[in-house]
């Protein structure tokens, strides 16, 4: 083990300058809330949103700069990887605090310790996808966890909001130990935590005893994360126990975090031997996929059929880390983009027709809302679309880029099997549609309340699956830019 | 800077559809007007494109080009040429009529139905018109949403049942054909060590034989689900059953046409061996389509049903001609893509406005109309007749050209289909007999009334269009031939061409 390095630690501090800032962002909101005491006040959002948009400027400023060196004693990576996601999150968790506005009005939380939860986690989801050494992944991840465990369970009212956090906390426990247990055989076999002097001994060594261990119990732990099948069982009783918007925050924000720190650890540690990890993830990705579509079908719940549907989202998603050819990485980096704000809106969408005395989850109770509600209900035409991946959106561009980036690499039966996938899940997709277009229905479960925060954040996730799926070109220019920075 | 005239053509429905869709929801009579209006912008793009159409050209006109996702070498990319030239004014007529037709069956939220039905437009017409097959997918797959809306939200009984396996068949073929995209764009990538999407790249590549047998699959099984290919098909009456009359007349007038247009223009170019290779197969299943959509139709009790397995017969004659790959039955399926679009689409139409009137669609309730409702039935003969072939109607030219192109290849399947001629005569005059001929027999019918000038207004254009193409066919083909042929060059064997005599030499030795 080398000497604690002071000079590496202070170099390039400007790496950890967007997850600093939310971090910051958290403290000042729980200091506003002590101070202003009104659970009304704007304050807290507004700063919260101010917050995350500086953090994004910072990373797009430091997107400028780049290449920056790695900082904190290489680890943590300024790399346009890191830089990316960390505008995605913070955009994922700015909706996420617009889309909570409104239900936070409706439900006694404590709006203090909800945003700055919020932030927290973002911050973690930030260093989470800057990490770049094996021990702050796992602080990161961590901190990201912890925040979310409580956020799941806030509604202390609602038992099925306490099972979900308990069965999350135990679980996520679980795999945590997994992930641990993962680094220590990755030390034990490199000798480091850092992902460069791993990458390093794969490459002098090759896939020796420890570090194939070492590999399959990350992949268990991130698999978890994730929510890879067979590591997905709590998926859907925590995403429908939870406040639909932490769902929301849930499936998108930890999801990419922990897909993009999981492409680093597989890309870029242990890429020399992917011989070893690829076949596997090959299977996890179809079995994730089937799995997803498959029992999303049955689903009578509209929030645990988006449970189920962000499982199968997972397995197409990590056809790209399967590919792992440039095409691929950055399809998978431009799909997880792509998926944050269509599944942000599907969630919104869900939110948005639902009370506090009746959430309004049923597929029945959404019986023809799509003409009562003429805008929500066109959205969640768009949403459900790009979900299904049919064009012109964005979720069709980013299953588009996938596909070609397997059947450029060779991996024409993976793409089959994703679009037979696509086929199953346009029938549960579709089936919403059914129900708010094609069945009569007499209930009213909104609110007679306007809620500007939600249509808002409907409102931006539409225009970008829509833009996106237009015109494609630029943002999955920055995607490969991003994936490109990787190596 | 020349006119972007396909783009006006191509995007000026979905412009009608966003300034509808803001619209206020009532007098609904303004949103009608307005999508009439609205719908008649491309039709007179459509008509100007006609006039400025150089006939004798096999090469596409009015290309226009635009780069759009420059990682993968896709392109905006529009042009129109002989085979799509008609298809594209078929379409644009047939909107307007079933704006003006929905006046009567649709009463509920008037303002989506024509929404839905302007967008749609711009799916097809965008559909015909690309010439990058990034572009001609994401046209084709815009079809499928406003059609699952028209036949799942204004439809029938069973309208949900019929809107999703429309969607889940449609959806099956054309994920495949994503797929074999895909492939064909990573062969040009070998190729030329870029990426494209044009369909001239792809026409460049040379596919080996088993390659091609692949793509040509994924390509024809998107294609022959659209058309419907037996044994294919059964998703078909379903959804024209429910379907509302507009959504059947866009279905049987131009949805289905999508599949033929796609053999012809992608399919059999793309890959010409494993067309010739798989032509047997094709050619069977067309001709046991012919026959089986025949046989079933005969026995219907249902008018709409029995209008909807004579498409799956019509049809076949379509891929029967297609799949002998001469030029003289090539020619006639092209014909008889429009003579299907609108001798059916004036059927369905009709088949409407009876139900409108009487709430049933079965035969055994209707007899003796003639007496009531004489102009309605006179309509209907005209219409019946050009979907059985008579001469002088356009259904004739398109069925004779195919079965003289088909014969000398293939004597015995034109030999079977040729029955399918006879069988048509069957069903469609024994239909007409039992519904307008004969004693009146339900006192409800005494009292209906016959059909309204909105009405004649409807039918009027499609049947003089029957008539037109029925007796001065050389005006279209002129148009149509040299693109056609330039498409079969790819595909027959040199003894063939000889053999067989041009479309308009056919018909004016």
């Amino acid at each position: 083990m080398t000497a604690i390095d002071v000079a590496a630690f202070t170099g390039h501090w400007e790496v950890a300058l967007p997850g600093v800032i939310v971090a910051a962002t958290a403290m000042l909101v729980m200091a506003v809330d002590m101070i202003v005491r009104d659970p009304d006040a704007d304050a807290l959002p507004v700063l919260g949103i101010a917050g995350l948009a500086v953090a994004a400027a910072a990373a797009v400023w430091l997107w400028g700069e780049s290449p920056i060196g790695d900082g904190f004693a290489s680890t943590l990576r300024g790399d346009r990887y890191a830089l990316f996601f960390t505008v995605l999150l913070c955009a994922g968790s700015a909706l996420t605090i617009l889309m909570s506005v409104d239900f936070l009005r409706e439900h006694p939380l404590p709006r203090g310790e909800y945003f700055a939860l919020v932030l927290l986690a973002t911050t973690g989801m930030i260093f989470l996808a800057a990490a770049n050494d094996l021990i702050v992944l796992f602080l990161a991840l961590e901190i990201m966890s912890v925040a979310v465990y409580v956020l799941t369970g806030m509604l202390r009212a609602e038992p099925r909001s306490i099972e979900a956090a308990l069965k999350y906390f135990l679980l996520g426990a679980f795999a945590t130990g997994f992930l641990l247990y993962g680094i220590a055989f990755f030390y034990a076999a490199a000798g480091s935590t850092r992902l460069g002097v791993i990458a390093g001994a794969v490459a002098h060594d090759g896939a020796r005893p420890f570090m194939i261990l070492g590999l399959a119990l990350v992949l268990v732990g991130f698999g978890f994360k994730v929510a890879l099948a067979p590591f997905h069982v709590w998926t859907p009783d925590v995403y429908e126990g939870a406040p639909t918007a932490v769902t929301a925050f849930m499936a998108v924000g930890v999801k990419a975090a922990a897909f993009a720190a999981f492409a680093r650890v597989v890309l870029a540690a242990l890429g020399g031997i992917a011989v070893r990890w690829s076949g596997l993830l090959w299977i996890l990705a179809v079995l994730t996929m089937s799995v997803g579509n498959l029992v999303a079908v049955s689903q009578r719940s509209v929030k645990r059929m988006l449970a189920y549907s962000s499982i199968a989202h997972a397995g197409y998603a990590l056809i790209g880390l399967v590919v792992a050819t440039p095409a691929g990485g950055a399809a998978l980096v431009f799909y997880l983009a792509v998926y944050t704000f269509m599944t942000l809106g599907a969630f919104g969408v869900l939110l948005a027709l639902g009370r506090r005395d009746e959430p309004g989850e049923g597929l029945a109770d959404w019986a023809g809302v799509g003409f009562r509600h003429p805008v929500l209900g066109l959205s969640m035409v768009v949403f459900m679309l790009s979900l299904a991946g049919i064009p012109p959106t964005a979720g069709f561009a980013g299953k588009f880029y996938l596909f070609s980036a397997a059947v450029d690499a060779g991996y024409v039966g993976l793409a089959m099997i994703g679009v037979l996938n696509s086929l199953v899940s346009v029938y549960y997709y579709f089936g919403v549609l059914v129900q708010m277009y094609m069945v009569e229905g007499t209930r009213s479960l909104v609110p007679p309340g306007a809620r500007p925060c939600l249509l808002a954040t409907i409102v931006v996730a539409v225009l970008v699956t829509l833009l996106v799926g237009i015109l494609p070109a630029g943002p999955m220019e920055l995607a490969r830019e991003a994936f490109a920075s990787l190596h | 800077m020349q006119l972007p005239l396909l783009t006006l053509i191509v995007f000026s429905p979905l412009a009608g559809a966003i300034i509808l869709a803001m619209l206020p929801r009532e007098p609904t009579v303004g949103l009608r007007r307005a999508a009439f209006v609205f719908s008649l912008v491309p039709l007179a793009f459509a008509g100007w494109m006609l006039e400025r159409f150089q006939p004798g050209e096999a090469d596409f006109q009015f290309v226009e080009r635009a780069r759009w996702i420059p990682q993968w070498g896709i392109e905006y990319r529009l042009g129109v040429d002989g085979v799509s030239l008609f298809l594209v004014l078929l379409t644009a007529l047939l909107v307007p009529i079933v704006v003006l037709a929905s006046w009567g069956d649709i009463t509920r939220r008037v303002k989506e139905f024509l929404a839905f039905l302007l967008v749609l437009e711009t799916g097809m017409l965008g559909a015909f018109l690309a010439t990058d097959l990034f572009l001609f997918y994401v046209f084709w797959e815009l079809m499928l949403v406003p059609m699952y809306f028209l036949i799942g939200v204004w439809g029938g009984a069973r309208r949900v049942y019929a809107a999703v396996k429309f969607v889940l068949f449609t959806l099956l073929g054309s994920l495949l054909m994503l797929i074999a995209i895909l492939y064909c764009a990573w062969r040009v990538q070998a190729e030329s060590g870029s990426f494209a999407f044009g369909y001239d790249r792809f026409l460049a590549v040379p596919f080996t034989a088993r390659e091609q047998l692949y793509l040509f699959t994924a390509f024809a099984l998107a294609f022959a689900i659209k058309v419907p290919l037996f044994p294919l098909h059964t998703w078909l009456p379903d959804a024209h059953v429910e379907a509302p009359t507009g959504g059947s007349v866009i279905l049987a007038g131009v949805l289905l046409k999508m599949g033929t247009y796609g053999f012809l223009r992608f399919a059999m170019p793309l890959f010409p061996t494993a067309a010739e290779t798989l032509a047997p197969v094709v050619v069977a299943l067309a001709v046991v389509g012919i026959v089986y959509g025949a046989l079933v139709a005969t026995v219907q009790p249902d008018l709409k049903k029995l209008v909807a397995y004579s498409s799956v017969s019509h049809l076949g004659f379509v891929m029967l001609g297609l799949f002998v790959f001469t030029e003289t039955s090539a020619a006639g399926s092209v014909y008889q893509m429009l003579n299907h679009g609108l001798s059916t689409g004036a059927l369905f139409l009709l088949v409407g406005m009876i139900y409108e009137r009487r709430h049933t669609r079965l035969i055994a309730d209707f007899g003796g109309l003639w007496s009531v409702i004489p102009v309605y039935a006179s309509f209907f003969l005209v219409a019946m007749l050009a979907s059985v072939g008579l001469p002088g109607l356009n259904g004739f030219i398109g069925e004779f050209l195919i079965l003289l192109g088909a014969f000398g290849p293939r004597p015995w399947a034109t030999a079977v289909a040729t029955s399918g001629v006879v069988l048509a005569a069957l069903y469609l005059l024994w239909m007409y007999q039992r519904v307008v001929f004969g004693p009146l027999t339900h006192l409800e019918n005494a009292g209906l009334r016959d059909l309204s000038a909105r009405e004649i207004a409807v039918l009027v254009p499609v049947l003089a269009l029957c008539f037109v193409m029925g007796l001065y066919p050389a005006p279209f083909f002129r148009r149509m031939e040299p693109s056609i042929n330039k498409m079969l060059a790819r595909l027959r064997a040199p003894a063939v061409v000889a053999a067989t005599p041009s479309a308009e030499a056919a018909l004016h030795p």
